[in-house]
């Protein structure tokens, strides 16, 4: 009596698909591998991707199966991908994984670096992420929640996995954005191995929620050997997640930022999402609040209508007004936007030189009080300019 | 065709075919080495005492003009392509010539198109012998697999020129789609229910060919003002219902593209203007009808107008943004050799300082000079780009022609000559260690700009020098080229290409630059 056959797809085929492949894969009794390649790359990778996918299935333990790929320009880190869901879905997959070149990682993420922007990428959708890094967003966000489809988790999971592995983005911060808990726990298994540098977390309405994730991360860093840090930032997306920001803002040393999610916030209050935002001022003014009490830094949500430069200035620039220190952005176009907004002025920055060379004259009189012209300068005011000195010279601005 | 062809290296080390359609050719010997010899060619001296003294050369019908210009077996024909993809009058020619029952003609466009893809079944009925002309899509394909009888031959459109003035092609029958006539020949493409713009591809053949018929849908009494083709270089006129479909002509608008990608690059295209003082007062570039193209007018005017620059004039393939920067007051002329879009249609036919050029004043490069080589700046596009900065325009990294020529060649001859492309395009690397099929040679190409960076020829330390302290990205290529390969996963595989030539790619002076193989 033959064995069950098991069968499963993974992927996007169809015209207008790019830089992704659809695989189908059926197992059989014998016989070894079948592998039918289609590929629009045909001539150049053909050999190159019947390769790889061999090696894949050879690293997954599948002996006896036929496999069919239909190829849109898809890179190797997505073939393994799309190939290793594939497997997995058929229940055919050993315990190991397929994993791509790892390249070399950026630098260890700071605390308190810049993050006026955040990127957002899709997970599922390969053909954003290559290039995200060259637009020079802040950080970028590879999301496996709100833009991933129920059914295509799993598949968003492991190419999120294998793009923090093979993909450059350049000085950008990753980070990723995992599902609601409890599923999130099932995402964190899967990317903290490739250490991404921020992990945000959805709908977050207690602190015992982050806590969950801080410890969950610090074991799979120690069973991976990850020696630096993955920050998180809580998305409130509620009115008990903003009712319980502060203590949320301070549930872990690991805490770096907090954001809100205003299409599920408004949808949770019952109101609708305008454009000057007056129904969500509270939640954002609290936020901002909440986070100084706790020593971090308070993130604005997205600016959803890509059209509109002049309003997501103008946003941006409100947003910056009540201590905001970046958003979220769903488009390359509105970076350069948003950093203006957030950056300091001339006269800001003017300012700041002139009470950091007063704070640094002081030092060399080894006089303890900082003085501009009559003026006493506190020393809270002394730090502020300096920090701001600080950011104003790595946005390129002094 | 079954002869073997006997092959020699030209001057850029490919391999080049000695004949050509019976015809003895001159393989490449470098970027101005080759002296043209003789005199222009001229078409037979006639008689008004054989054309109407009122003026009128109706005919019913192209099928009684092509008899009446004696149309036979082996004949060139030709016509224009300001009509692109939506025009009629080619297939009209050549199945006129079909019903008459001649064969192995010689079909010379300035362009061919997919939608002319019924000219496959000329070919394969024996009515057409070959095409000496761009061919993509369909037509490209039939070429490339070896299906046609003889040998493509791609030429620039100042090539084209340089082709039929020197004698090297002679047309026979010129018939030119007119969107608007007079009964005496002269031709305008500016007004009409089809209009087109310029008519500049036609010129050439009307006043060298030994026939020109003009065909209409919009015949005026005389005169027609303005004209750019004479009635007295033609012998017939016919009218019909439609020349072509006007929504194929000339798109709406033509859109700049949206993709971050490419708007990266366009910026940076204008950025390295600026930054290497090209952008300044007087200063003159030229640009396609790319979607990157399109952008980076949008961004370099927006430069200009902050820097307070004008230029003297700007040339196209023109568009809206062409003529925005006409109407802002930032250019003084647009210099057009093809209109692609409405805005464009209405601007040459309202504004003075919109002047039609065609490929003899733009291109031709055996004569007294052109207007390319006093371009400052241009901006084209290519397939492929390899280390030493050749460039290919005309295959798929694959060997299957893609696209013709146009202008390309003869814009390489201006002050700075600029490749903006994708590094890669879905896994196709566009650096490549040698180009499939050489269109341009490295020495006339200046700067390369991809979106991971930008690349000077090391020939041009003027420029290396003029953008020290930018902030651009500049890299040397073969960075860029090594980033790239990472990216997809190792150097693609060389194509398979056959050993028998299909087509060959002329320089601007007629010399043979390189072969196209066949290809499946």
């Amino acid at each position: 009596m033959t064995a069950d056959r098991k069968s499963a797809e993974a992927g996007h085929s169809g015209k207008d698909v790019r830089s992704d492949l659809h695989v189908a894969i059926e197992s059989r009794d014998s016989g070894g591998i079948e592998l039918g390649l289609e590929s629009r790359v045909g001539p150049y990778y053909g050999e190159a991707i019947l390769t790889q996918a061999r090696h894949v299935l050879e690293t997954l333990g599948v002996k006896n199966a036929k496999v069919s790929i239909h190829d849109e320009g898809a890179l190797p880190y997505v073939i393994a991908a799309r190939i290793e869901t594939a497997v997995r879905r058929a229940g055919l997959a050993n315990s190991h994984k397929a994993l791509p070149e790892k390249i070399a990682p950026p630098a260890p993420s700071a605390k308190d670096r810049l993050r006026r922007s955040r990127l957002y990428l899709p997970g599922t959708e390969p053909k954003y992420a290559i290039n995200a890094g060259l637009h020079g967003p802040d950080a970028i966000i590879l999301d496996l929640e709100d833009s991933v489809h129920p059914a295509e988790k799993d598949a968003a999971r492991i190419l999120v996995r294998n793009t923090l592995r093979a993909v450059n983005f350049g000085s950008c911060e990753r980070m990723v954005r995992i599902n609601q808990l409890p599923l999130g726990l099932e995402d964190l298994a899967e990317i903290i191995p490739e250490a991404p540098d921020v992990v945000l977390i959805p709908k977050v309405e207690h602190p015992g929620q982050v806590t969950q994730v801080d410890n969950m991360i610090a074991e799979l860093k120690v069973r991976h050997q990850i020696n630096r840090p993955i920050w998180l930032m809580p998305i409130l997306e509620s009115g008990q997640g903003i009712e319980s920001a502060a203590p949320i803002a301070a549930a872990t040393e690991n805490v770096v930022a907090l954001t809100i999610g205003l299409e599920d916030y408004t949808a949770d209050l019952g109101v609708v999402k305008t454009a000057e935002g007056r129904e969500s001022q509270y939640a954002r003014t609290r936020l901002v609040n909440a986070a100084r009490a706790a020593g971090v830094q308070a993130i604005d949500s997205v600016y959803s209508d890509v059209g509109d430069m002049e309003g997501l200035k103008q946003w941006a620039e409100a947003a910056r007004a009540l201590g905001f220190e970046g958003m979220g952005c769903i488009h390359p176009a509105q970076i350069p936007v948003i950093h203006a907004a957030f950056a300091p002025s001339a006269a800001e920055i003017e300012k700041a030189q002139r009470i950091v060379s007063a704070f640094e004259d002081a030092q060399q009189r080894g006089v303890a009080v900082v003085s501009l012209g009559s003026k006493m300068i506190d020393p809270p005011v002394v730090q502020r300019a300096l920090k701001l000195v600080a950011r104003a010279k790595s946005m390129g601005l002094a | 065709m079954t002869e073997r062809v006997e092959l020699a290296h030209n001057a850029a080390q490919r391999r080049v075919p000695t004949m050509v359609n019976g015809k003895p050719q001159i393989p490449y010997l470098g970027v101005g080495k080759y002296q043209p010899r003789g005199r222009k060619q001229a078409p037979p001296v006639r008689s008004s005492k054989d054309y109407p003294e009122n003026g009128d050369k109706r005919l019913p019908d192209l099928e009684t003009a092509l008899r009446k210009c004696g149309l036979r077996d082996g004949m060139v024909i030709s016509n224009h392509h300001h009509l692109r993809d939506g025009d009629r009058v080619a297939l009209m020619m050549l199945e006129a010539a079909a019903k008459i029952g001649v064969k192995d003609l010689l079909w010379f466009p300035s362009a061919s198109f997919p939608s002319q893809k019924d000219a496959i079944g000329l070919m394969e009925k024996g009515v057409i012998h070959h095409i000496e002309g761009s061919m993509n899509g369909p037509l490209g394909d039939y070429c490339t697999q070896g299906k046609m009888r003889g040998m493509g031959v791609l030429r620039s459109h100042g090539g084209r020129w340089q082709a039929i003035q020197d004698g090297e092609v002679h047309i026979d029958i010129a018939v030119i789609a007119a969107p608007t006539a007079d009964a005496f020949g002269n031709a305008d493409g500016s007004h009409g229910k089809s209009a087109c713009g310029s008519l500049g591809f036609a010129l050439a053949d009307s006043t060298y060919a030994d026939h020109v018929i003009v065909v209409t849908d919009s015949l005026v009494p005389f005169p027609c003002v303005p004209w750019q083709i004479q009635g007295n270089n033609v012998d017939y006129v016919v009218e019909v219902d439609c020349i072509g479909d006007p929504a194929k002509i000339v798109s709406g608008t033509t859109q700049i593209t949206r993709s971050p990608d490419r708007l990266r690059i366009a910026e940076f295209v204008a950025r390295f203007l600026r930054d290497a003082g090209i952008m300044k007062n007087g200063f003159s570039f030229q640009a396609g009808a790319g979607g990157i193209a399109l952008a980076f007018v949008d961004y370099l005017r927006r430069m200009m107008k902050e820097a307070g620059v004008k230029a003297r004039f700007v040339r196209g393939g023109s568009t809206k943004y062409l003529v925005d920067l006409l109407q802002e007051g930032l250019t003084d002329y647009i210099l057009d050799g093809q209109t692609f879009d409405l805005e464009g249609v209405k601007s040459i036919a309202n504004d003075p300082r919109h002047v039609a050029t065609s490929p003899f004043t733009s291109y031709n490069y055996h004569g007294k000079g052109n207007f390319a080589s006093m371009v400052d700046a241009v901006v084209l596009g290519a397939t492929e780009v390899d280390v030493n900065f050749n460039a290919n325009v005309v295959t798929h990294s694959d060997g299957r022609l893609l696209h013709g020529i146009g202008g390309w060649q003869n814009c390489l001859f201006s002050g700075c000559s600029i490749l903006a492309l994708p590094s890669f395009r879905d896994r196709i690397p566009v650096i490549v260690d040698e180009v499939t099929t050489l269109t341009g040679p490295g020495e006339m190409i200046d700067v390369v700009v991809t979106e991971r960076g930008i690349a000077i020829n090391p020939l041009r330390k003027d420029l290396l020098d003029a953008v020290k302290g930018s902030k651009l990205p500049i890299r040397p290529i073969q960075d860029i080229k090594t980033e790239v390969e990472q990216i997809c996963g190792g150097r693609p595989a060389r194509p398979k290409l056959g050993d028998r030539p299909v087509a060959v790619v002329k320089w601007v002076d007629g010399t043979v630059l390189d072969t196209v193989w066949q290809v499946g």
